[in-house]
């Protein structure tokens, strides 16, 4: 229902008094001219002084080869000189990580650690807390990748830090030195040195070492004699009584812990013998690499003492 | 000109439209080309050897940088994780770079050297093998297929275009010997392009399997090469600040 009056400014294309622009098409199209919202243009104005504002203060115009670089400055510090820079991000990280307090006290932290020996930290109940909470950090963005979140590792892949026993020791220095240089383990496949009779032989004195009863004695007197002989060698790496050789990183034989095959979980005796024979036959061949250049000596001992803790033993 | 004469020639108006729009982006962009410092002066940074290279190609391909990125902010947290900030000189030979800037998963710039071949190779494969809470999708295929290589040297000389400094003549190679060091050079050089590949392949066995080159061993090598060029431990902490 239309009423008079709206049909009246309709016609005349004038309601309420709006100028237009007088451009008319179509016989009786107009376009409104209204003036901007005072809001809008004060607004505007105010983005234009901060744009002044901004040139002034901060690296702004692009001249020849170079740029305005404003008159905003920081303050931080090279090997001890005192530095001065305009505004910038990469100068403004130098002061953060030279003044800010999370990074200053962090930093303290670290060099008391750094300073002290792994016994003071290990019972310092403060030093022990920060260093959790820091390796943490570190440890789920380089280690957990391979070692898994809680350090359990992967059977086949990756050992496990989570318990007491160790290839390459597990000590605090064992440990740094591990995590600087990086580690190579290596074992030789011994495919082309035994035949099937005798990898049988030796896999079942091995087993035979780690206390699993039930295997056939003549093929564990057989396999001892290769193990301690020349013909295997075994005993080079992982000694006459398979304790094992940290330095070679040759896992202990005896205590029944198995990182690189799931004997643990294999239902006869006969099945743990194949994967024992199996594993002697393909070798073993696993790499750590060097954190040496990624990570400073302060994280790595961090890092060590936290990762000794996660199982202990040495 | 009057407003009007714009308003009603539509040709007139596209064109002016797109002078303005330009503006906003051509005073960003191209003093970048010009301002001394944009480019840090930095030792160690080298073009792709044609292994890492065809890498490259292949994260490309599988649209890896959508999501992650290569590029490591100067912020302390970023640091702290990641290792330090990326600079301008170590994409200056990328066409196109890898920034992203979209981090569905981690950063990459520096994760060359951070994890074994061994473990990149069954990461590639299947991601949850290795990284339990992991979302990222399997790559298996990269470990099935023969790496195609046979047009290496086209795409080094598409590269020598657009300006990135692989060797085709004896005074280019003089000029990289002088400029990158004599071993480096010949991976530059563009008519040893094959036997490089393969001999890196051979070397470096990124995938485990000797006996061929797969698109894997493509991939880790590029992934170990990522942000390892440059020796962070010769300039002190003000150093790059410098150039900004």
């Amino acid at each position: 229902m239309n009423e008079p009056g709206h049909e009246q400014q309709s016609a005349s294309g004038k309601p309420g008094g709006v100028k237009t622009t007088g451009h008319v098409w179509d016989d009786d199209l107009r376009e409104y001219n209204n003036p901007l919202p005072r809001w809008w243009l004060w607004s505007f104005y105010a983005t234009v002084v901060f744009s002044l504002i901004y040139w002034l203060l901060y690296p702004a115009w692009p001249i020849a080869g170079t740029y305005t670089k404003g008159i905003s400055w920081i303050n931080y510090e090279v090997e001890g000189e005192p530095q001065r820079s305009h505004w910038n991000s990469r100068a403004l990280l130098v002061r953060e990580m030279q003044t800010s307090d999370a990074a200053v006290r962090q930093r303290e932290f670290l060099q008391v650690i750094a300073a002290a020996d792994h016994d003071t930290v290990l019972s310092d109940t403060d030093m022990l807390a920060f260093v959790n909470s820091y390796a943490r950090g570190i440890f789920g963005d380089f280690c957990a990748a391979c070692h898994q979140t809680g350090g359990a590792g992967i059977i086949g892949l990756y050992p496990n830090l989570a318990d007491d026993n160790w290839h390459w020791g597990g000590t605090i220095q064992a440990i740094e030195q591990t995590i600087t240089r990086g580690r190579m383990g290596y074992m030789p496949p011994y495919r082309e040195t035994f035949d099937d009779q005798q990898a049988d032989a030796v896999a079942a004195y091995v087993l035979s070492l780690a206390g699993h009863e039930g295997g056939d004695p003549e093929q564990v007197s057989l396999g001892g004699s290769i193990y301690q002989g020349y013909e295997g060698g075994c005993y080079a790496c992982h000694g006459r009584e398979g304790l094992g050789l940290k330095s070679q990183g040759a896992p202990n034989l005896t205590n029944d812990i198995w990182q690189n095959i799931d004997v643990t979980g294999a239902q006869s005796h006969a099945e743990r013998q194949a994967l024992v024979r199996d594993l002697i036959l393909r070798g073993v061949q696993r790499e750590m690499p060097a954190f040496g250049d990624r990570l400073s000596p302060a994280e790595i001992r961090v890092l060590a003492t936290y990762v000794h803790q996660l199982g202990g033993g040495l | 000109m009057k407003h009007e004469t714009i308003e009603t020639n539509a040709g007139l108006l596209i064109a002016l439209t797109l002078v303005v729009i330009s503006i906003g982006g051509l005073v960003e962009i191209v003093p970048l080309f010009y301002i001394d410092d944009t480019v840090e002066e930095v030792e160690g940074v080298r073009p792709y050897t044609p292994l890492e290279l065809r890498g490259r190609d292949l994260y490309v391909r599988e649209g890896c940088y959508t999501c992650h990125s290569q590029m490591i902010r100067p912020f302390r947290d970023e640091m702290l994780r990641y290792g330090h900030y990326s600079l301008a000189a170590e994409s200056m030979y990328d066409h196109p770079f890898q920034w992203g800037s979209k981090r569905t998963g981690p950063d990459l710039a520096r994760v060359g050297g951070k994890y074994s071949n061994d473990w990149h190779v069954r990461h590639l494969i299947e991601p949850r093998a290795v990284v339990p809470e992991s979302i990222m999708p399997g790559y298996p295929w990269l470990a099935r297929r023969d790496l195609r290589y046979g047009d290496i040297e086209q795409r080094m000389r598409a590269l020598r275009i657009a300006g990135v400094p692989y060797s085709l003549t004896e005074e280019e190679f003089a000029a990289n010997v002088e400029r990158f060091g004599e071993e480096t050079a010949r991976q530059l050089d563009i008519t040893r392009a094959r036997e490089n590949l393969e001999a890196q392949a051979r070397r470096g066995n990124y995938d485990g399997d000797p006996s061929r080159i797969t698109e894997m061993d493509a991939m880790v090598a590029y992934l170990q090469m990522l942000g390892t060029l440059v020796d962070f431990t010769r300039y002190d902490e003000g150093y790059f600040v410098e150039f900004r």
